[in-house]
Order: C-alpha cells, then sequence, then structure tokens
C-alpha cells in the first residue's frame, strides 16, 4: 500500500515537473502507443528519451523493429498503465480509442495523435511531425533523406504487369492506400483500379479471378485458423494466379521507411 | 400431390439455373454455360466450376437437408415448433465445427471439420431427444433447445474470441447466420457423402413416422420399434445437419418454415411430407442464396438473415394460433 502510494507521488510530481517545463523543451518521457508512431520514435528518438512502446511493436510479424522494441517496456494502450510511466508526452494514433486518450489528456498529460500514413507525402510529414514532437529536427532530416534515396533506388521499372492484392474475408486494396501506393512503386498496374476500387474494400472472388492479374499478393495468414483466411487458399485462386504468390509481412503494415524494402520485395 | 411434386422440382431445378447465372462478374449466359460444361483453365471455365458451381450444389444440399430434418423432427416430436436451426442442433454443430478449427484437427485432417460437426450436432438432438422425446410438450422441446443452443453459441463465441487470430472473433455471425459465399469443391466433396447418407437414413423412416401420427401406442402396435426410430433419426439428422453446418453456418428457419408450408398439400403425412420439404427447403435456400447475391451485391450478406425474415413472421403466426385455441 505504501509502495503504492509513493509511487503515486513520483507519477505526480514527475507530472509536475513535465508541466512545469517550458513549452519549446524536448519531452523527456515518451510513451508510444500505436505500431507505426513507435516505430518512427524508436527511429528518432534520443536515448532514454522514448520510455515505452506498444506490445505489438514487439510482435516479429507485424513489426519491423520487433528486436529494438523488445528493449523498451510494452504497453497494452490502457490509461492507467500509461499514467503511471509518468509520460510528458504520449503518441498514439488516430484511431486509438478515443476514450483512452481522452482519459490522458483529462489527466493533463500531453497526447499527440499521428494519421495513418497512405501514401510516401504522407511518410514524408509523419517522419518531419515525430521529429518536431520528439525535438529532433536533425535527426528527422537525415532519416527523411535516407527515404528518399532509398526510395528512389528502389522503384521499380513502370508497366511490370498488373498485380491484385488479396486478403482475408476477400478484401483488396486500391491505390490511395499505403499497400496500393508500394504496388504502384514497384511498377506494377494495381486490378482494384479496374473495379474503380480506391480504398481497402471487398472484391469478389469472381471479379479477380476474371481479372486475371499477372501476380498476386497475399495477406500473411495467422496462427490458428480463420474461416476468413480460407479464401486464399481457394481452388480458384490457385488456378489464375502465378504460383509465386507473395505474401504481404511486416514492412507493408506502416507507413514508415521501411515500406522500401516492400517495394524491394516485389522485384 | 404429384402436380406438387413435379412443380417443386421444376422449381429446384430453375432456381439451381439461376444460382449459376447470379454473380457480381455478370458473366453473358451462353458463354458460361457452354464454360461450366466444357471446363478449362480461362478465367471463365474457372469461375463457374470452381466458384459458382459449388456454391450451387451446396445451396441445393444443405437446403434439401434442413427442409428433410425439420419434417422429420416435428413429425418424431410431433411438435411443429422442433427445427434444427431453433433447438439447437445447428448450433452445436457450428461448435463443434469451430472447435475442429480452432485446434487445427481440420488442417490436419480435412474430414475433421464434418467430422467434429456431426458429433456436435448429434450430441445436440441426442440431448433433445432424451429430454423431450415423442410425448414432450411444446415447453420441455422449446426449454430444452433454447438452453442447448444459448450454452452452443456462448461456446462457439468464447472459443473464436480466444483464438489467437486476429479474423477468427469476426467469424462469429457466419457461424450463427451462414453464408454460401466462396465455399469450394472440396466443401461439396466434405459434405455430401455423409448428408446422403443421412438423407436415406433419415427417408427410411417415413412409414414409422406415418404409424406415430396414431399415437405411440397404436405405432407400436404395428410394429413401429421405437429404440431403433429413436436411433436412426438422431443420426440421420446429426449426418444431415453437421456437415451442412460446417460449410454454410447455422442457417436457421428453413427447416421449420417448409413443412409447415408444405404440411396442407400432402394431407400431413409425413412420408410425402419428408421429400417434399427436401425438394422445398432446396427451394427457398437457393432463392436467399441468389436473393443475398442481387440485395447487396458486394457484400457477403448472411443467407441467415433472409431466412429470418421469412421465417420469424411465420412464427409470430404459430404463437397467435396458440393463443387462439390451446396446442401448436
Amino acid at each position: 500500500m505504501r509502495g503504492c502510494v509513493r509511487r503515486f507521488k513520483t507519477t505526480l510530481v514527475a507530472a509536475l515537473l513535465a508541466a512545469a517545463l517550458p513549452a519549446g523543451a524536448a519531452p523527456r518521457r515518451v510513451v508510444s502507443m500505436n505500431l507505426c508512431s513507435d516505430q518512427l520514435a524508436m527511429l528518432l528518438a534520443a536515448p532514454g528519451q522514448l520510455v515505452s512502446v506498444s506490445n505489438l511493436a514487439q510482435d516479429p510479424r507485424m513489426s519491423p523493429m520487433a528486436d529494438q522494441a523488445a528493449a523498451y517496456p510494452a504497453n497494452t494502450g490502457r490509461a492507467e498503465e500509461i499514467y503511471l510511466m509518468a509520460p510528458d508526452l504520449v503518441i498514439a494514433g488516430t484511431y486509438t480509442s478515443g476514450a483512452t486518450v481522452a482519459m490522458l489528456r483529462g489527466l493533463g498529460i500531453r497526447v499527440e495523435t499521428l494519421p495513418p500514413a497512405e501514401d510516401f507525402d504522407a511518410i514524408r510529414d509523419a517522419i518531419t511531425r515525430m521529429g518536431a514532437l520528439l525535438g529532433r529536427e536533425d535527426g528527422a532530416r537525415d532519416l527523411l533523406a535516407r527515404f528518399d534515396a532509398e526510395l528512389a533506388a528502389a522503384r521499380g521499372t513502370p508497366d511490370r504487369g498488373r498485380a491484385a492484392l488479396y486478403y482475408a474475408n476477400g478484401f483488396t486494396s486500391g491505390r490511395d492506400t499505403l499497400a496500393g501506393t508500394i504496388l504502384d512503386a514497384a511498377g506494377y498496374r494495381n486490378i482494384a483500379g479496374d473495379y474503380g476500387i480506391a480504398t481497402t474494400t471487398t472484391l469478389p472472388l469472381e471479379l479477380l479471378v476474371m481479372a486475371g492479374p499477372d501476380r498476386l499478393i497475399t495477406g500473411a495468414t495467422w496462427p490458428g485458423q480463420s474461416r476468413g483466411e480460407a479464401i486464399l487458399d481457394h481452388p480458384a485462386l490457385s488456378a489464375v494466379a502465378p504460383a509465386d504468390a507473395q505474401v504481404t509481412d511486416r514492412d507493408w503494415v506502416c507507413g514508415t521507411p521501411f515500406v522500401t524494402r516492400a517495394i524491394r520485395s516485389l522485384r | 400431390m404429384r402436380g406438387l411434386f413435379i412443380a417443386l422440382s421444376a422449381g429446384v431445378a430453375a432456381l439451381f439455373l439461376a444460382s449459376l447465372l447470379t454473380g457480381p462478374a455478370g458473366l453473358p449466359m451462353p458463354e458460361s454455360l457452354r464454360a461450366l460444361l466444357a471446363g478449362g483453365n480461362e478465367p471463365l471455365p474457372v469461375v463457374m466450376r470452381e466458384i459458382r458451381l459449388p456454391r450451387a450444389i451446396l445451396g441445393l444440399a444443405v437446403g434439401a437437408g434442413l427442409g428433410l430434418t425439420g419434417a422429420a423432427l416435428q413429425g418424431y416430436l410431433r411438435n411443429p415448433l422442433a427445427e434444427p436451426g431453433l433447438i439447437g442442433i445447428s448450433g452445436m454443430a457450428a461448435l463443434g465445427a469451430v472447435l475442429a478449427i480452432q485446434t487445427g484437427l481440420s488442417l490436419a485432417a480435412p474430414l475433421a471439420l464434418p467430422l467434429a460437426a456431426l458429433a456436435g450436432a448429434a450430441i445436440g438432438v441426442g440431448l433433445l431427444v432424451a429430454l423431450a422425446g415423442p410425448r414432450g410438450g411444446s415447453v420441455t422441446l422449446i426449454l430444452a433447445g433454447v438452453a442447448i443452443s444459448a450454452l452452443a453459441g456462448a461456446g462457439t463465441a468464447l472459443v473464436l474470441n480466444l483464438s489467437p487470430n486476429p479474423y477468427a472473433a469476426n467469424e462469429i455471425v457466419f457461424w450463427l447466420m451462414g453464408s454460401l459465399a466462396d465455399r469450394s469443391m472440396l466443401h461439396v466433396w466434405l459434405a455430401l457423402p455423409p448428408m446422403l447418407l443421412g438423407a436415406v437414413l433419415t427417408l427410411s423412416t417415413r412409414r414409422a413416422l406415418d404409424a406415430l401420427t396414431l399415437g405411440e401406442a397404436a405405432a407400436q402396435a404395428m410394429g413401429v420399434s421405437a429404440p431403433a426410430l429413436r436411433w436412426r433419426l438422431v443420426a440421420g439428422t446429426a449426418l444431415i445437419v453437421g456437415p451442412a453446418t460446417a460449410v454454410a453456418g447455422a442457417i436457421g428457419f428453413v427447416g421449420l418454415v417448409i413443412p409447415h408450408v408444405l404440411r396442407p398439400w400432402v394431407g400431413a403425412r409425413p412420408s410425402a411430407l419428408l421429400p417434399a420439404s427436401a425438394l422445398g427447403g432446396a427451394a427457398l435456400l437457393l432463392a436467399a442464396d441468389v436473393a443475398v447475391r442481387l440485395v447487396v451485391p458486394d457484400r457477403d450478406l448472411k443467407l441467415g438473415v433472409l431466412t429470418a425474415i421469412v421465417g420469424a413472421p411465420l412464427f409470430l403466426h404459430l404463437i397467435w394460433k396458440t393463443r387462439s385455441g390451446g396446442r401448436v
């Protein structure tokens, strides 16, 4: 009980300290609670500045930085645990639970939300914004320059054929999505465009078969089976798609500099 | 009566063809039928043979199975409320199927899926027959059915919620409502043989069910063996409902509506009602499956939604009849 009180006091002191700091100073205890902001924060934060990342960042199936993330204490995105970490800045995604964000703000913690980056300009903006939030503008500029160079090197020759993205439950992604952007940068024409699909939405299997894509990129399957993923094993899919079906992996999940690896993987 | 069977058969054939010709791709009719018969590796034959044909076959088989078991259960339990979906047999089959999928058994051996669902359905129908029996009143049957379906539904939701797979929890609605979207010929081969065996067993109870309409004592005097009848019915129902649910989810109300609609046409004789209900069930499910593709083509509207819209008003009608005069 006494330990609890003491912990609460340290929390309170840290929170007061954070509030007392001048507005322009870089935050010293940053907690990230979104898989994508986790990666940008780990790439840009000063040593000791980042206190915790989300538990998803430690999952090698979703996070290209799982090894680095293992060095940080993980949070599961609940207001209580994040408050007890006494952060002076919390970085969340725009789709993070509204109740959690409101609760943290109500407790006097600064919460910034980063929208998901669906194209290269949005990734550039996210890098710059993260640099500004962490007070690491120089690091952000370097990262941006490296990203632009890698992107230019990764881009494929245009018109390499028609490709389809197909995920569990028969979903596909059009040009306004990160996966569609990756496909486009690799030099493929997305068949979703033939059916007027620009976002991520369902595409009936028979329309995919009728489109006859040159290349098929499917979603990764997860442990434990599901009926939604069974569509990826449908015989009609293997009948039309060439044998070398590519699987989207952790480099496809977030708008971070790692998307250049996803583009290169399509070569 | 012969006219009824001819009309039903013609309806089923027409709806089967409609199911083959309905789809988001809007394929030209003569070419697609030719592609269906000729086969090949081009997109058109693949769509017809691998996507639309299994869907139409499963619509026919699952609908016929549900109609047949509904009529047989109503005849044996002598209760118009008996129906595999409503009283939890489909729910138990879904629980068995979900367990086979989530434990990885169905990956190790594809046959494990229909077998596990069959076992679930057998436990469900066995429990019901033991609890309600041919003398059981509506209250016993409905209470037992509600308890079994609630337990099965909760078990299914629990297993799917505990799954490490991010898509699994979304599938609760499939197991509760049913769908024939994107099934393959593999599902047809898994489900059809046990369902045919179940249909033979269930149809073999026709004479005994006829005798049972005269009362249990009369049926016994006419040489009907009660335990043999019970076993054939439990096994037949499980063999049909189990594999059907494993591939199409739990589709309700087909087994309730069809026998009710057809009963006046066949003079309430189970021996005629059973095959007529099989044809009627096939027609209803094929029609519902064509409708879900026409109403909202870009969404996987669940079959159970449509069958419930047709079935629930009939259920209310039954309550109305109970209110106005004794037994249902």
